[in-house]
């Protein structure tokens, strides 16, 4: 069986919009795959799915073994303790230095305080922080601020990384500093990577799997490099 | 050991999450003190009256006068009958001479009035003073007995009695509705302003579901700050309760204006409303954070 894996999902909102209809997919572990498409196509309800943020309407989920679909509300936590999650606004504790809010995460896990140190600090040390353990998220920049929501995803080492467009506020460069890292989890931690984005420049350089999502339906499926975004739109 | 890590930084977050939302801190257990001495007030009253009808209802006898001229057997026998109602705790006999002696002593007019009847005048009857088990009975116990060969009168200071013990009977009752009303207005003004406080770190909660912590661990910091809120609320209304009332009662020279209303003795008394108080102040800070923070999880 497929590490992540989609059977015939459907998520229809209480208003009756279809965010995703009949969507059928499957991930290996340790891929790299992108799920681009237009604003409000429903890459991010797909994305949010993978960690039950919501709930598919019908069909399963499955991540790591576990049905998305079926589990209960109460044992959520435990599915997110396998998915490391990268958000666009990095959704960092303001009032906590970057050690503090990469450690917070295993301490609400329960960590004993000497296991707790060493882990932090390679987290941070993985995304080029290692000097900038002290500062508050309002001294670093937007680059740092989610490389620090980066290494507060993969302290715990989850098996795989969500990305829900984590470029969208960086500009270019930034933006290809943030993908390098992310590439280097893929590669030396064997992390499988699903990322949301819109950054056409991004998709095209990297090479990737590509999946295309048009009006909450997956239209296509491209394997590594064979997909310029160009070409469709 | 895992669970009381979780438990020890719960509580050590909830210290510093009190102390970093100073204002909303000051505003909740503003809101808490306030109401604790309504409560306190609505307490102190409640338990007040109640002794107040219980020290009337131990003082209720009822006074039973025997014929004129019954023999010494017949007032036996009356004793006896008397004492078999079962309402009747006990009774005691006074005779004549008795009655005679004790109105000698109570007032010099009396004195001088029945020193003058000389020794074998005594228009006085036998009288017994019973006291009763179920005060609300006392009228029936008191028919019952009238109905009793050679009793000659019954009474019990029947009206007043009856209507003063129904006036205190409705004041307990209120005090103790406004008391549990109280609570409940605690509980809804601590929860709605633990509420703005948490509102204020929606976003705290909202990352800490995202990244796997569980409910209760997310759940137990707020419940701590909670109780730390409602005991620190509590603290100017067990003063007041405690350094109020000693006032109040040496003032007032231990009665409520009459001898009839004693107030209960403040040692002890004080120390075990204050310990209510503060129960009141932690439990409803920990149940207001507690549906409030229930809203966020979403579960």
């Amino acid at each position: 069986m497929s590490f992540i894996e989609l059977q015939n999902v459907y998520k229809i909102y209480k208003n009756g919009v279809t965010a995703i209809a009949d969507a059928d997919l499957k991930i290996k572990k340790g891929d790299f795959v992108f799920v681009i498409g237009h604003t409000a196509c429903g890459k991010s309800t797909l994305i949010k799915m993978l960690y039950r943020e919501e709930k598919p309407t019908k069909g399963n989920v499955f991540v790591g073994g576990i049905n998305v679909a079926k589990l209960k509300n109460s044992k959520v936590y435990k599915l997110r303790r396998k998915i490391g999650i990268v958000f666009q606004d990095y959704k960092l504790l303001p009032k906590m230095t970057a050690y503090e809010n990469v450690a917070f995460v295993l301490e609400s896990y329960g960590y004993k305080a000497t296991e707790i140190k060493p882990k932090v600090i390679e987290a941070l040390a993985r995304v080029g922080l290692k000097e900038k353990l002290r500062s508050f998220p309002d001294e670093m920049s937007g680059g740092e601020q989610q490389r620090v929501c980066i290494a507060r995803a993969i302290v715990n080492k989850p098996k795989v990384l969500v990305c829900d467009e984590p470029t969208g506020n960086l500009d270019p460069e930034t933006s290809k500093e943030i993908m390098k890292v992310i590439e280097d989890i893929n590669k030396e931690m064997g992390t499988t990577i699903i990322m949301a984005t819109h950054d056409k420049d991004i998709v095209n350089r990297m090479k990737k799997r590509v999946v295309v999502i048009e009006n909450g339906c997956i239209v296509g499926d491209y394997e590594k490099g064979s997909y310029k975004v160009d070409e469709a739109h | 050991m895992k669970p009381i890590r979780i438990l020890g930084r719960s509580i050590s977050s909830a210290f510093k999450s009190v102390v970093r939302n100073f204002s909303l801190s000051v505003a909740s257990i503003s809101c808490i003190i306030i109401t604790l001495i309504i409560v306190s007030f609505a307490i102190l009253l409640s338990v007040n009256v109640n002794n107040f009808t219980k020290s009337i209802e131990s003082d209720l006898t009822i006074v039973v006068f025997a014929k004129e001229g019954t023999v010494k057997e017949n007032v036996d026998t009356l004793k006896k009958e008397i004492d078999s109602i079962p309402n009747v705790v006990d009774i005691e006999y006074k005779s004549k001479e008795d009655l005679k002696n004790e109105m000698k002593r109570e007032n010099e007019t009396y004195k001088n009035i029945i020193d003058k009847w000389g020794d074998e005048v005594n228009p006085l009857p036998d009288s017994f003073i019973i006291t009763v088990e179920k005060i609300e009975d006392i009228k029936e116990t008191a028919s019952t007995i009238q109905n009793l060969e050679h009793v000659d009168a019954v009474r019990y200071g029947e009206g007043v009695v009856e209507n003063l013990v129904d006036v205190f009977g409705i004041i307990r009752n209120i005090t103790i509705v406004a008391v549990i009303a109280l609570i409940f207005v605690t509980a809804f003004l601590i929860s709605n302003t633990i509420k703005i406080t948490i509102y204020s770190r929606k976003n705290e909660i909202d990352i800490m579901r995202l990244v796997g912590t569980s409910n209760t661990v997310i759940r137990l910091p707020f419940l701590f700050e909670g109780l730390f809120l409602g005991v620190i609320g509590s603290i100017i209304p067990v003063l007041c309760t405690i350094y109020g009332y000693v006032l109040l009662y040496d003032k007032m020279g231990g009665v409520l204006f009459t001898d009839i209303m004693p107030l209960i003795s403040p040692y002890n008394f004080v120390f075990k409303v204050s310990g209510v108080l503060i129960i009141i102040g932690a439990l409803v800070g920990m149940y207001g954070s507690y549906k409030s923070v229930r809203k966020y999880l979403k579960i």
